[in-house]
């Protein structure tokens, strides 16, 4: 932290962040997965960050949630430990170095699972201030039955927190989902205008949705470093076929 | 005289008018003899007939244990320190203070969010951020800040467990060996806890005298707060 700690909006890195934001089942994963073999093609620095960095911070959050010992509190601050971590590691120093950073969820998941769960907004907003401001947020806004069919379809069963069954929406644990996703959407819409994130409507097919990410995209990336080797291999490997 | 109150935003759910207990934080860089009076004072009010819970920092259930691995391997940021420390803290509120302010405890407290804030601080944490983040702490009854100038400090460590790695700032690479390092170190702390006197309405104890004569002035005042009536 040497220099001092820099707030939301103040840092000056020659990177770029972008970040997808969206409910569960909103095909935010596929977009973001899809643009960053988009990037890499086109010869940029690419580094997508995951979550749950460190292995410590992680322990502490396992264990509180298979114990179920966490309150929406201890919650918020547990995970905002995690991104702190991330946010050192993993999203300042390639920014420093030029990269284009991708992170799937990013501090608005954040502000809308904790308000739901009864924490002060202003106090979650101020928690996470040390975050850098993405070049872009993009979200995918979809209706909730829409996303619910999606999830329902093909994924593990949902767990525990996800479903927000801490604060007691509900007995049972899909309503309680559906309870809680749309109480996330109801925070998201409110953030759109508040931090400028763009919209993207996640019910279109995934080619046109695609498409836009990238002419976004596209105008944000004027004079950043690429490769000085174009990859060929890459190229040759998206011609083969997962090329969209 | 009116209850509990929070810093800033507040925890959510919680009632404060159910907190009947008192919260006495003691404060203090390392060194000055916090968990001696602890022990004496816990003592002391339970001969009187007060129920009281003792507690410090980095022993909470959720996070205490890896806590003190991280500190042990450095490896974390000062951010993610920061707020690491917070977590921990906001489960000991959560699940052993708050219950037992509930119940009717005292609660004597090695160290608060001071030392949280004051350590933060000097790895290079914004003040009003952390001001911020901790506005869901509970205002004590009283917060008592053991104090010692440096060179007094130096002597009881040297006496004691000698210079520690992390006591000593180490992490910050302040000096040349662990001497200097600790002095910087300290003297940065103790400046900063000197800064919060008035902010946060501090009650200075001097603690360059015997255990007896600090433990008798403490009491006193301890005697006091325990005494008040919450309403």
């Amino acid at each position: 932290m040497a220099g001092g700690m820099k707030m939301y909006g103040k840092h000056r890195f020659p990177g770029r962040l972008f970040i997808v934001e969206g409910i569960d089942g909103s095909g935010k994963s596929t977009q973001l997965s899809l643009l960053n073999k988009w990037l890499q093609a086109e010869g940029y620095v690419v580094y997508f960050s995951e979550w749950n960095s460190s292995p410590l911070v992680h322990d502490v959050t396992k264990r509180g949630k298979k114990k179920k010992m966490l309150t929406p509190m201890t919650f918020s601050l547990i995970h905002a430990t995690d991104f702190a971590d991330r946010t050192e590691h993993h999203i300042i120093p390639p920014l420093k170095a030029g990269a284009v950073v991708l992170a799937d969820r990013y501090i608005y998941t954040a502000f809308a699972r904790d308000v739901v769960r009864g924490v002060s907004p202003k106090w979650v907003r101020d928690l996470y201030a040390f975050a850098v401001k993405p070049t872009v947020g993009f979200y995918f806004r979809t209706p909730l039955d829409v996303a619910m069919k999606r999830i329902l379809g093909g994924r593990d069963a949902i767990k525990y927190y996800e479903a927000g069954m801490d604060i007691g929406l509900s007995d049972d644990l899909e309503e309680s989902f559906r309870f809680f996703q749309a109480r996330i959407i109801d925070e998201y819409e409110k953030m759109v205008e508040e931090f400028g994130l763009v919209s993207i409507d996640a019910t279109r097919s995934i080619e046109d949705q695609q498409a836009e990410v990238r002419r976004i995209v596209s105008d944000a990336l004027t004079g950043t470093k690429k490769t000085r080797i174009r990859r060929w291999l890459d190229l040759a490997s998206l011609a083969k076929g997962s090329r969209i | 005289m009116a209850g509990f109150g929070f810093f800033g935003e507040g925890l959510p759910d919680i009632d404060l008018d159910e907190l009947k207990g008192k919260l006495i934080v003691l404060e203090g860089t390392d060194g000055v003899g916090r968990s001696t009076h602890i022990g004496l004072l816990k003592e002391w009010l339970e001969n009187h007939g007060h129920a009281v819970l003792d507690t410090g920092m980095t022993r909470s259930a959720l996070a205490g244990k890896r806590l003190k691995q991280a500190k042990e391997g450095h490896t974390l940021g000062g951010i993610t320190m920061s707020l690491f420390y917070a977590t921990d803290f906001a489960d000991r509120l959560e699940s052993e203070i708050i219950p037992a302010l509930r119940a009717g405890f005292i609660v004597l407290t090695d160290r608060y969010i001071y030392s949280l804030m004051a350590r933060a601080i000097v790895r290079g944490a914004d003040p009003e951020w952390l001001r911020e983040v901790y506005g869901f702490a509970l205002k004590p009854d009283a917060i008592f800040y053991l104090r010692l100038n440096i060179d007094d400090l130096v002597t009881r460590v040297l006496q004691s467990t000698g210079f520690d790695y992390w006591e000593s700032g180490m992490d910050l690479h302040m000096g040349e060996d662990m001497y200097e390092s600790f002095v910087r170190y300290q003297k940065w702390l103790l400046a900063e806890f000197d800064k919060m006197v008035e902010t946060f309405g501090f009650t200075v104890v001097d603690a360059s005298g015997s255990v007896e004569e600090v433990f008798e002035n403490l009491r006193q005042r301890v005697e006091l707060v325990a005494q008040r009536n919450g309403y």
